[in-house]
């Protein structure tokens, strides 16, 4: 580059402007360059009239390709639904059990119950299935109603204590304080037996009056040694677990008020109000069975 | 409106370029290269690697759809993308380290731009001859019989060789037999298809018309070589002290006899040695080579443009180095084929260092191509490049056929359960990349009360298929009171052991408790 200045026979020409004395040299660029640039141009206006470009008061210039990606979305849906529609009915005409053993099954029914549930679950139940105070985790293995594939199933089918399904699991606990079925004293007395069953701080002078008071009000249905009843959704109360609080407070509120969890039925088949198709619910039931706890 | 008239077209037509045929050792070279990079373009996908029943026997082949690369006894999984990574900082390295040695050496010899055009302008040659018959084909107006006859046989075959470049291309990321027959038989994907197209599209459009057009607006690398040039760079270039001033016929024999007209009359005003003995001036005397006889006499260069002519990017290398020469070294050929016939000494035109310069205008032999090329720069690129290749074999050699990934669920960080032990997930990819399935077994190293178990069996050990990675969720449990169910975090490592190889490799993590 230095030398080419002293051979001035190979310096283009300038283009006259000068500045300070510095001119500038033409080095013209290539016509395909600029003609290029107008393809663009012509381009760009093809394209704003085959697709959706010039803004409209309420929308946009709909352009004659008919080009829509809501269109494109529901049709990719569709063809996905359509290629899984073998193994969807597959999966629900199968024994519920035998799901499990089989390996092309069972893993697209995780992957599908996963993402049923994080659509559909996890406002209550958590992302994480870890559920919340009142909304049971489902990684742990207490079960309110049992965690064996076909009572998972059940459950979602038809939910918990809701009126939009006959078959809902329906079961209540009295408002023993509300409703005066026990005096102030004998619910503190009972409240201590329970947090005693499970190892929590309690007065233990009351243990004893408490078991008593149990025995009497609350062993029909979380039965004698309080290990509760999956047939009533009645919760053990003498395992780590706690739904509500395991604290004299929170324990001290359900026996008085009692409580009443709710969960919708999901079968579209068993409730005007559900919405999961029967391959949907056994995706899910599969995916939150293997999740840790399942029976 | 005269200001407008005065100012000059801010665009250009293309000037077509005719390079004519040359011969000589850099052609030479040229064409081993082409043809061993172009074979090994066209002929590595077809070569097959047997990797037993589970895996392609294909011995080059990047796998998308399973995502895996590989080659030869070689195979890579996303996880080691290291390895790309290092080849391209290799690739990179050696790109300087080549710059700073040989100038722009990948352009002119080893670029595919460079490459394909060259097969091109020969495909051009053989049809419709070499320069000159080029050049009045394209002086000829009327497109008659014979010129529609030669421009279409051209362009089917350059059509021919961009469709067997853009398949070619495809064929390294399948299986080529198979995609090969889906392609004949109308049955290959639309990817393949657009993909074969676009290529072909762009191989007939560079390498037929674009060509130098490419090297000089569209490819940034000409204008970032300056930075790894210096003064000891070899490069193409002209030796104007040993070739000016220029001239041919008339114009050199005018100058030679004014040297010679000069020459006398310094002898006849010199000593007297007896007037009739004054020496006869002799027409087409060759002056010798000093500097200073080529300082009044005319220089070596004939401006025969042989070096012009041969130019695939049209430039004249006698105006210096300049950006849109590629050092193809094709003036080096036809220039020393020029200097050979008017007996000159080869190198007129030659790879040459700016600092050379001086010690040859002082009549010195420039140093030795050797003590140009080893420099602590191009000495240094050469260690890093070794560097980061000897990482790589190493790497290549360590990495275990077994491995896993440990990933904690955290959402939640732990579980209590109904007896109040403590329980953490963790999702383990175990990778098998053997050719067989294998058993695994996984074990714990950390706090003795902390037991393992896995998702979906009562064992401690899984299968896992040939070549994948298996997704096996894994379950550390602490005894309730136990210390690690009570503290915030514990150490623990998971090791998993292949049943069949006794290979081993483990992975650490962390343990939350209640503190946590």
């Amino acid at each position: 580059m230095t030398k080419k200045s002293e051979i001035k026979k190979g310096d283009p020409e300038t283009t006259g402007h000068s500045w300070d004395g510095i001119e500038e040299f033409n080095n013209p660029l290539p016509r395909w360059w600029v003609w290029v640039f107008y393809a663009t141009i012509v381009w760009g206006v093809i394209y704003t009239i085959a697709y959706p470009a010039w803004p409209l008061v309420n929308s946009a210039t709909a352009g004659v390709m008919g080009w829509s990606t809501r269109a494109n979305v529901a049709a990719e849906i569709a063809a996905a639904e359509e290629a899984n529609a073998a193994i969807n009915e597959r999966l629900a005409s199968v024994e519920l059990a035998s799901i499990a053993d089989d390996a092309e099954l069972s893993t697209y029914a995780v992957s599908a119950g996963s993402a049923v549930f994080k659509t559909w679950c996890a406002q209550c139940h958590g992302s994480g299935a870890a559920g919340a105070k009142g909304y049971p985790n489902l990684l742990d293995d207490a079960w309110l109603w049992g965690g064996d594939i076909e009572n998972i199933h059940y459950t979602i089918s038809h939910g918990i204590r809701n009126e939009d399904d006959p078959d809902a699991r329906y079961s209540e606990m009295p408002a023993f304080g509300r409703d005066e079925l026990l005096s102030g004293e004998e619910i503190d007395q009972v409240v201590n037996y329970v947090m005693s069953l499970s190892g929590e701080p309690q007065d233990a002078s009351l243990v004893e009056a408490g078991a008593e008071v149990f025995s009497y009000n609350c062993a029909a249905c979380h039965g004698e040694d309080a290990q509760g009843d999956n047939l009533q959704g009645a919760p053990n109360l003498a395992d780590a677990i706690w739904l509500y609080g395991g604290d004299y407070d929170t324990i001290h509120n359900t026996v008085y008020y009692s409580r009443f969890g709710v969960m919708p039925p999901w079968s579209e088949e068993a409730s005007p109000a559900g919405r999961l198709s029967e391959a949907e619910i056994r995706a899910v039931a599969t995916y939150v069975h293997q999740l840790g706890g399942g029976e | 409106m005269s200001d407008t008239d005065n100012t000059p077209s801010l665009y250009a037509a293309r000037e077509p370029i005719f390079p004519r045929r040359v011969s000589g050792n850099f052609r030479n070279l040229k064409w081993i290269i082409l043809a061993v990079t172009l074979g090994i373009y066209y002929i590595t996908p077809w070569i097959r690697w047997d990797r037993g029943p589970s895996l392609p026997d294909q011995a080059v082949l990047l796998d998308l759809a399973n995502r895996r690369f590989y080659f030869f006894w070689i195979e890579i999984w996303p996880h080691e993308f290291y390895f790309v990574a290092g080849l391209l900082i290799m690739a990179g390295l050696g790109l300087f380290l080549f710059t700073s040695a040989l100038g722009r050496v990948w352009c002119g010899y080893a670029c595919p731009q460079t490459v394909w055009t060259d097969l091109f302008i020969l495909v051009e040659r053989w049809i419709e001859g070499d320069r000159n018959a080029r050049l009045r084909l394209h002086r000829q107006k009327k497109m008659d019989l014979r010129k529609a006859r030669l421009r279409l046989t051209k362009w089917v075959a350059w059509f021919l060789i961009a469709l067997a470049t853009g398949g070619a291309w495809i064929f390294y990321f399948a299986d080529a037999p198979t995609l090969l027959r889906d392609l004949v038989t109308l049955n290959a994907h639309p990817v393949a298809y657009t993909t074969m197209l676009v290529l072909t599209g762009t191989t007939f459009l560079f390498g037929g018309f674009a060509r130098e057009q490419i090297c000089i607006y569209a490819c940034p690398w000409p204008r970032i070589q300056a930075a790894m040039m210096d003064e000891d760079t070899l490069t193409v270039g002209y030796r104007y002290w040993r070739g000016e001033p220029r001239g041919k016929g008339n114009v050199r024999r005018r100058s030679q006899a004014q040297a010679h007209k000069a020459e006398a009359e310094a002898q006849a005003s010199g000593p007297d040695l007896g007037g009739s003995y004054a020496r006869t001036p002799v027409p087409n005397e060759m002056t010798d080579l000093t500097p200073e006889a080529t300082d009044q006499g005319p220089g070596d260069c004939i401006d025969c443009m042989a070096c012009v002519n041969v130019c695939p990017m049209g430039i004249d290398i006698r105006d210096g180095q300049q950006m849109e020469c590629i050092t193809c070294a094709l003036c080096i050929d036809a220039c020393d084929d020029v200097m050979a016939k008017i007996g000159k000494p080869r190198g007129l035109i030659d790879y040459l260092a700016l600092s050379d310069e001086d010690r040859e205008r002082a009549g010195n032999t420039p140093r030795s191509v050797w003590s140009h090329v080893f420099r602590p720069r191009t000495v240094l690129y050469t260690v890093l490049w070794a560097a980061v290749g000897l990482g790589l074999i190493f790497a290549l050699f360590i990495r275990p056929d077994i491995d896993l990934t440990v990933a904690p669920v955290r959402n939640p960080t732990f579980v209590t359960m109904s007896d109040g032990s403590i329980r953490n997930t963790y999702d383990v990819r175990l990778r098998n990349k053997h050719g067989e399935a294998r058993m695994f077994k996984l074990s714990l190293k950390g706090h003795p009360a902390l037991r393992v178990q896995l998702e979906g069996t009562p064992y401690q050990s899984v299968m896992v298929p040939a070549d994948t990675a298996f997704l096996q969720r894994v379950y550390i449990i602490a005894p309730p009171g136990a210390e690690p169910a009570q503290a915030e975090t514990s150490d623990v490592r998971i090791w998993v052991e292949d049943l069949s190889s006794g290979e081993r490799a483990y992975k650490d993590t962390t343990f939350n408790g209640r503190g946590n």
